[in-house]
């Protein structure tokens, strides 16, 4: 049974999600990959102002192919995210609530989940034509020469992904594949 | 000895289209596999990944858009042949003008660029393209070519491997790798496998054995064995679809080989996701 939070999401919403739960998103979250996020980073550590409030919000790791015409956006599904591993903890102290990418996260990612009370959803990898049909518009933030690593905002509408790792540190990467070892 | 003219236009047209298709329509050899993989899924998660995956794909065909948003960078394994003289332009260029006009023209991601270390600044069209070329004889133009997308490219890995480590060095290698990989590559993945060779030639037999249909086998008994019983190994891992958890890690291991020096048996591991995509024509 898929879990529907509307965004922006709440501590109880995250509180509430447990990993391996299905979750459809509905409302706005911004986007951001690899360039973009070491543009963050490096102004966070210089001590100055993000071109773009994060505060609460969920951040989706990826580079949308460009819309064909009669399309709101492109094809969209989400990039690797342990290459931001980097930078996620500094965002996630600043006040950003959750990542949506997909794959395995490091270890001081995950402290900084639970130290924040966050949560890292994951949405499948390669399906970008199927998730975008529940993208309904974006709106360019900042880094538009980035192109399309550029930070957009994204109004959905039951975006669909899976809590991979919860606010209590529990994670499916962990503890799934181990169901179904058989070596 | 006749030498035929080939049009530079043509070449660039012939690659525009396989660019294009390849991002737009998976090979049957894919669905087929992911079909089969959902039959014999036992994770309920991970049949709802290879439904979605497969409901993904068929969306892509039917509306002409790409099946995932990393439309790669273009890799293209040439045969040209020796009696072929490209006219009114360059075989380099006609190629690259190929991939700019499919990337531009096809609303695929430009996702290459400049320097690797330092600028970091997209090229906006996504060339260059990698190009291997051989020449062979003939007076034909065959071109395979692929977007290759780099969650799994990165997962890749050569190891210089010597005689003695043997079969099962090799297979201990390869495994390793896929292992190291886990559910970042977009599992279910396509595993490439390059044997013998110098080290660059190991890398490239590796690539050229991802764009190998799935369901084909390595002529060489020995090797296609070695296929079979590394794709068990890998479905045994549990990673499963989107390494959510299942059986079905891999869709395939294709391995390609060639000969190597006396003091070598270098191994190369090109991972390739679920969209594993090439398409090919002759000219």
């Amino acid at each position: 049974m898929d879990k529907r939070i509307n965004l922006p999401i709440s501590d109880e919403d995250i509180k509430g999600l447990k990993a391996g739960d299905s979750v459809l998103l509905s409302g706005s979250f911004i986007t951001g990959r690899d360039a973009a996020h070491k543009r963050l980073y490096e102004l966070l550590e210089k001590g100055e102002p993000l071109p773009v409030d994060i505060e609460g919000e969920l951040i989706y790791y990826v580079g949308p192919a460009p819309a064909k015409p009669g399309y709101a956006v492109g094809p969209a599904g989400p990039t690797s995210s342990y290459r931001m591993d980097k930078y996620a903890p500094a965002l996630l102290d600043r006040g950003l609530k959750g990542m949506i990418g997909k794959g395995a996260r490091s270890q001081p990612v995950i402290d900084a989940i639970v130290r924040n009370g966050a949560v890292y959803l994951v949405a499948i990898g390669g399906a970008a034509a199927l998730i975008a049909k529940s993208i309904r518009s974006e709106e360019l933030l900042c880094y538009e020469d980035l192109g399309t690593e550029a930070v957009r905002r994204y109004v959905v509408k039951d975006f669909p992904c899976i809590v991979a790792i919860d606010c209590e540190g529990n994670n499916v990467y962990e503890t799934e594949p181990k169901k179904y070892c058989t070596e | 000895m006749e030498i035929r003219q080939i049009a530079a236009s043509e070449i660039t047209a012939a690659v525009k289209k396989l660019f294009m298709d390849c991002n737009y329509y998976i090979g049957a050899d894919i669905l087929c596999a992911l079909e089969s993989a959902r039959e014999r899924e036992t994770s309920p998660v991970g049949r709802s990944v290879l439904s979605q995956i497969l409901e993904n794909d068929r969306i892509a065909a039917e509306e002409e858009i790409p099946l995932c948003q990393d439309t790669g960078m273009a890799v293209l394994f040439v045969e040209y042949g020796d009696r072929v003289c490209v006219s009114e332009g360059s075989f380099e260029e006609a190629i690259q003008e190929g991939v700019r006009q499919a990337y531009r023209d096809g609303y695929l991601r430009k996702s290459v660029v400049s320097d690797p270390v330092f600028d970091r600044v997209n090229t906006r069209d996504n060339t260059p393209a990698i190009i291997h070329t051989r020449i062979v004889h003939g007076d034909k133009i065959r071109i395979t070519a692929g977007g290759k997308g780099f969650g799994s490219e990165n997962m890749s890995a050569i190891r210089m491997l010597t005689p003695s480590y043997g079969a099962e060095g090799v297979k201990k290698f390869i495994l390793d790798t896929v292992r190291a990989a886990g559910p970042n590559p977009c599992p279910p993945v396509v595993v490439g496998v390059g044997i013998g060779g110098t080290f660059e030639r190991a890398a490239q037999l590796a690539k050229k054995a991802t764009f190998r249909p799935i369901d084909s086998r390595n002529p060489d008994e020995r090797y296609a064995e070695m296929e079979d019983e590394l794709l068990e190994s890998i479905n045994k891992m549990g990673f499963g679809p989107a390494g959510l958890g299942g059986n079905t890690t891999a869709l395939g291991v294709n391995i390609e080989t060639s000969p190597t020096h006396i003091a070598g048996m270098p191994v190369a591991v090109n991972i390739c996701c679920h969209a594993a995509r090439h398409a090919s024509t002759e000219i």
